[in-house]
């Protein structure tokens, strides 16, 4: 077993999950399946691979990559707001309203 | 506020000076945009509750972010005012972390591949210059504001508003190299300045858009190991910053003084009641679990695009104080006045083009004009008294039409009522009197009052001249041509 009881615990309090024993164990048993099938990869011989995080367009010959693409400092206004409050589990416009949260 | 530090003992001065403090500072800045950094809303402040909002910034499914130019641009421009190296590679990460003020459940921000690295900023303290490390300098956005409060129902509720939700930031964070509140104090408004020439960023701390960590630590004097630190955060304003920083000190060496050691933790400066309180321990620090965002590629600046804002870059406050000393002859005091901040430096500057000699406007920008726009308030901008009306006054000033003393209470009704120099003249009949017949008659009649004052000069006490001076000053309400005074009175008195 790679995911212990433990780390799946953990990792629903990062969620703020509330989980049922049943859900600890499946949830458990998945991650680690996963896991396990993850590490597959570490049998290919990575020793002279450069790491890679994102897929780049290649660089065109002599010139540098890209980048990621740039946007112009323009506003565009959406007026999506009153849409999305309706969709909201709560609302009181012009605001959301979520449970009292204090920052832990 | 309460003037005490309650709930630690005082620690006693000799006790204090056997310990070092260590402080580094992390400094979010709202970069100047008209847009958020991943989207096409507005940073407008004050608009209506989450009226600046769309799918991207309020994290709907299936939206993307685009980074934007000018604010990769403002960052690049806080670098190289900080002597910051700018990386040959930087990437966006995801900070997760699961609360409302994010509803995407991460923030992207940068973690192992800032935009830039190994900056420096000289800070004067004491009288003594220091160099202070800046570790790094990464873009982020910023999260929603929740209101916990003045809401019917906030006992049981948080609200929340998304327009401050994507605003373009730049953290910037230093190196543990300062050593007493007073130098983060110090670093805090020459980083402020820098960037407020560097046009990044308005840096309010009211508005939030300059806000300020601190990591602090204590250890022996002459330990070279690091004591354990605790970061202090919410100090939003100089005076906090100080004070909250004097009082961690002082409870870090409380606690080892009582034979306790300090645990890693968060605390939050609570302003009210002037002290520091526990937020979070280590044992709960986050756990951010930082993966590099697959929805945008590195960044990447091209030599030329560097090369131009290089190029473009306004002129920073210490090569502005220095050339005020050069071309207009003003001391390092006066120089480093009137470049404080760029406005003040901007005001300069105008009166000057407007014809205002250099050493008279210095000097009534930092008497008159900075003495009145403290009494009420108001910013150099919003000052009644635009730099060519000052120009205009000092003009009347130097071509003797009224007296230096005139002028200041011209100065006060132009501060009062907008108006220029040459109406206010007119209209109070300020204008200085030359007429030697009628300074003359105004002489003759204070040395006719004053028999024992003449006899006391006449016998040799040259002391009392001045006093002469001054009655005939009153007398002309200070509108009378001092020199032709002084030459009456010498030839009256004889």
């Amino acid at each position: 077993m790679k995911i212990t009881r433990e780390d799946a615990l953990r990792v629903a309090e990062l969620a703020h999950l509330d989980l049922t024993e049943a859900e600890i164990e499946m949830f458990s048993r998945q991650l680690d399946s996963i896991l396990t099938y993850v590490e597959k990869l570490n049998e290919v011989d990575t020793t002279n691979v450069e790491p890679m995080a994102q897929v780049a367009p290649p660089a065109a010959s002599g010139q540098a990559a890209a980048g990621t693409p740039l946007r112009q400092d323009k506003p565009t206004p959406c007026d999506v707001v009153s849409d999305v409050l309706a969709g909201a589990p709560d609302a009181s416009p012009p605001y959301f309203r979520v449970p009292r949260v204090i920052e832990r | 506020m309460p003037r005490t530090t309650p709930a630690i003992a005082r620690v006693a001065p000799e006790v204090s000076a056997a310990y070092e403090s260590v402080i580094g500072l992390e400094v979010h800045v709202q970069l100047k945009t008209a847009t958020k950094i991943f989207c096409g809303c507005s940073t407008r402040f004050g608009d209506r509750p989450n009226a600046n909002t769309c799918p991207v910034c309020l994290g709907l499914p299936g939206s993307l972010p685009v980074l934007n130019k000018r604010a990769l641009e403002v960052a690049l421009r806080a670098s190289l005012a900080l002597n910051l190296r700018l990386q040959q590679n930087s990437r966006f990460a995801r900070k997760n972390y699961f609360y409302p003020d994010l509803p995407k459940g991460y923030q992207i921000s940068m973690y192992e591949l800032p935009l830039a690295t190994h900056g420096w900023l000289e800070i004067e303290h004491d009288g003594a210059a220091k160099k202070i490390g800046i570790t790094r300098l990464h873009l982020e956005e910023d999260a929603a504001k929740n209101l916990h409060e003045g809401f019917l129902d906030s006992d049981r509720n948080s609200y929340i508003d998304y327009n401050r939700c994507g605003m373009p930031l730049a953290e910037i964070v230093s190196e543990p190299d300062l050593r007493l509140p007073g130098e983060a104090h110090a670093y805090l408004t020459t980083l402020k300045r820098v960037l407020e020439y560097a046009d990044v960023s308005d840096c309010n701390m009211e508005e939030g858009s300059l806000r300020c960590d601190a990591n602090v630590s204590v250890r022996r004097r002459g330990e070279e190991r690091f004591g354990i630190k605790t970061e202090v955060k919410n100090l939003n304003s100089f005076r906090y910053l100080q004070r909250a920083l004097e009082y961690e000190i002082e409870r870090h060496i409380a606690v080892i003084e009582s034979g306790g050691s300090i645990s890693q933790e968060t605390r939050l400066w609570n302003v009210a009641e002037g002290r520091s309180e526990s937020m979070r321990s280590k044992e709960f620090a986050h756990d951010y679990r930082y993966f590099p965002d697959p929805d945008l590629l590195p960044v990447h600046v091209s030599t030329s695009w560097l090369a131009e804002i290089q190029r473009d870059m306004p002129e920073l406050p210490t090569a502005r104080r220095r050339r005020f000393e050069q071309e207009h002859g003003l001391s390092d005091y006066d120089a480093g006045v009137l470049t404080a901040s760029r406005t003040l430096g901007d005001y300069f500057e105008a009166v000057l083009r407007a014809g205002g000699p250099a050493k008279a406007s210095a000097s009534w920008i930092q008497t008159e004009l900075l003495r009145r726009l403290n009494d009420s308030g108001l910013s150099v901008e919003a000052s009644p008294v635009p730099p060519a009306a000052l120009a205009g006054l000092l003009a009347q000033v130097e071509a003797g039409s009224i007296t230096g003393a005139s002028g200041k209470k011209v100065f006060a009704a132009m501060f009062e009522s907008g108006k220029s120099a040459e109406e206010i003249i007119a209209a109070q009949g300020l204008s200085q009197i030359q007429d030697t017949a009628e300074i003359e008659r105004m002489c003759r009649e204070v040395v006719e009052k004053n028999p024992e004052s003449v006899a006391k000069y006449r016998a040799g006490n040259q002391g009392v001249f001045k006093s002469f001076v001054g009655l005939v000053m009153k007398a002309s309400r200070g509108r009378a041509n001092p020199q032709i005074v002084n030459e009456t009175l010498k030839r009256l008195l004889g």
